[in-house]
């Protein structure tokens, strides 16, 4: 398996794999705020009603992922952790394909659904890990433009005839520090 | 003549407009011959500042040839002058103005009782920016009546072109401002938020005052480019922590200054969800303003340390940490630029060649390719940081 990764990832850029991060992302917080919102409706579809916390509570670990991926600069940690979320799911499922109270039909439907978006989530988080963020590319260079007749380490200070006007001058109190003379403790330059 | 008109969100169009008129003893005419697109036009575009009229002239930031002088303006201006026009208009004679607090100047907003309603005194009239400041024509034409003109120039000689003067009027003198008010020690390092043109002037303007270490902070490569070739360290947000990398520049103690020149608009990401949260809470009117830039200062400026806030905010806003402000004795420094208080000593500074603000322009257009500029610069295409238009 050493190759397995290298062989999979030329056939996903990070960018790519970046938008499908922020696409699963949405999905999540989407998913999420149905199960908290539509936890009881969505557990009678199932057949489930013994479930309905626990539904919630998936809908809330699913909204924290999304937002973890949505807001993070680098999602992999986030998309595996969907991995590991999927798999909890699909317990969860699995179970309920041995309840007979349960809607064995919409529960298979279920799974395969959760299934389908498993595969998503474990192909986004191969092509993820193990490719670093991005970075925006330089198009337009303007780094010849420094608008200082010489390089800027040799223009600093001046304008060291400046003064700044009295209103405009931080609190005497707050200046450095003046070096301490001999065993004397450090005194405001004021 | 023709100028560019607002005439909602996302909408400026360039329209045939009555010439302006002399109205008033003190007001002058003058030609326009080179004027800006500033980024603080973008609040006005982006609909974010109320108290905007369809079919107001904007632009506040221009230069021109005075082509009428009223009577009372004649003393210090004639016809033939080259002038670069501040965009807070100034009487020169209030109690503000004596001070050198131009900007807050007593008399020029003619809509000061809706400046008082809103902030509690009125402030400056300003040229094409909104009835809450006097609802001005702008710059952004053939044209424009500068009212106060006898106050309200900064005369330019001969040998300087008008890129290397134009922005005197705004950007320039803003960025002065915003490193002035931090009181630079030569052991200071000084962040920098936002590197458009008044950032960009702003660490120029921090490297000249003699700051020991001057760090940008920004997303765009070419921003960040040009802020490195006036001697800034750049920290790109959107690939390393601000936060950690600036403690890391200042062995864990913070910048001593801190400058605002993003303002109201902070970029919204997914990467910083008070940004989001503050964009969903504008788009129900709960917020005016999105602060994340003075939410992320007051926590990583040193203890005892300044804030200068030269970006323009223009209402409320939430979640500002003020208790870390008091408890580590910062001193916040805000407010629109004082334009004529600083003016006389940059333009020696160009004329002595210590500076040229050009270096900041990237493209130059005519009026008719306003409408199509704004949106470039808006969405930051085509690696626009600063737009001259030629009327």
């Amino acid at each position: 398996m050493p190759h397995h990764r290298s062989r999979r990832s030329p056939q996903m850029s990070r960018q790519s794999a970046d938008a499908l991060a922020r696409g699963l992302g949405w999905f999540s917080i989407a998913l999420g705020a149905v199960e908290v919102f539509g936890g009881r409706s969505v557990a009678r579809w199932l057949g489930m009603e013994q479930n309905e916390k626990l539904l919630r509570a998936y809908g809330v670990r699913e909204i924290m992922t999304g937002v973890g991926i949505l807001a993070s600069r680098d999602p992999t940690p986030w998309i595996w952790g969907r991995v590991a979320g999927d798999a909890l799911d699909l317990a969860t499922l699995g179970k309920g394909l041995t309840d007979p109270n349960a809607e064995r039909d919409r529960v298979v439907m279920a799974t395969g659904a959760v299934a389908s978006v498993t595969v998503l989530d474990i192909i986004c988080a191969n092509a993820l890990t193990g490719q670093p963020p991005q970075p925006r590319q330089l198009r337009w260079d303007y780094s010849d433009r420094s608008g200082l007749p010489k390089p800027a380490q040799q223009m600093r200070g001046a304008a060291s005839d400046f003064r700044a006007p009295r209103d405009m001058r931080i609190p005497e109190a707050l200046r450095p520090y003046k070096q301490p003379q001999g065993n004397e403790f450090p005194r405001p330059s004021m | 003549m023709k100028a560019l008109r607002w005439h909602g969100k996302g909408d400026i169009r360039c329209e045939t407009v009555p010439d302006p008129e002399i109205e008033h003893p003190r007001d002058a005419i003058i030609k326009v011959t080179s004027c800006a697109i500033c980024g603080s036009d973008l609040h006005l575009y982006n609909h974010f500042m109320p108290g905007m009229k369809k079919g107001d002239i904007v632009g506040h930031e221009f230069m021109g040839e005075v082509v009428e002088v009223g009577q009372d303006a004649r003393g210090a201006l004639k016809v033939g002058d080259r002038v670069v026009v501040p965009f807070t208009i100034i009487c020169g004679e209030c109690d503000q103005c004596r001070r050198g607090n131009f900007s807050v100047c007593e008399r020029t907003n003619r809509n000061a009782e809706l400046a008082a309603t809103a902030f509690g005194h009125t402030t400056a009239g300003l040229f094409g920016y909104t009835h809450l400041t006097g609802g001005y024509p702008g710059g952004q034409a053939e044209y424009v009546r500068v009212p106060f003109a006898d106050k309200t120039h900064i005369k330019i000689p001969d040998g300087l072109t008008d890129e290397q003067v134009l922005f005197l009027g705004d950007i320039f003198p803003t960025g002065w401002q915003a490193a002035v008010q931090c009181d630079i020690e030569p052991t200071d390092t000084v962040a920098i938020w936002g590197a458009g043109p008044v950032g960009q002037m702003a660490i120029r303007s921090a490297v000249l005052l003699g700051a020991k270490q001057v760090v940008a902070i920004d997303r765009l490569p070419e921003r960040l480019s040009m802020a490195r070739a006036g001697g800034a360290i750049t920290i790109n947000f959107e690939e390393e922590s601000v936060i950690e990398r600036l403690n890391e520049l200042t062995n864990g103690k913070g910048p001593e200054k801190c400058i605002d020149s993003v303002g109201l608009e902070s970029h919204v990401s997914m990467s910083h969800p008070d940004t989001v949260l503050d964009r969903a809470k504008q788009a129900v009117m709960l917020e005016s303003d999105r602060p994340h830039v003075l939410r992320e200062m007051i926590y990583v400026c040193r203890p005892a340390g300044v804030i200068s806030v030269p970006g323009v905010y223009g209402g409320l806003v939430d979640k500002i940490p003020f208790g870390a402000l008091m408890n580590k004795g910062l001193t916040l420094r805000t407010g629109q630029t004082h334009v004529n208080r600083w003016t006389d000593d940059l333009l020696r500074r160009i004329q002595e060649g210590q500076i040229d603000p050009s270096f900041v322009i990237t493209h130059t257009v005519g009026l008719e390719q306003g409408p199509e500029m704004y949106e470039i610069f808006r969405d930051k295409k085509d690696g626009c940081i600063k737009v001259v238009i030629k009327p």
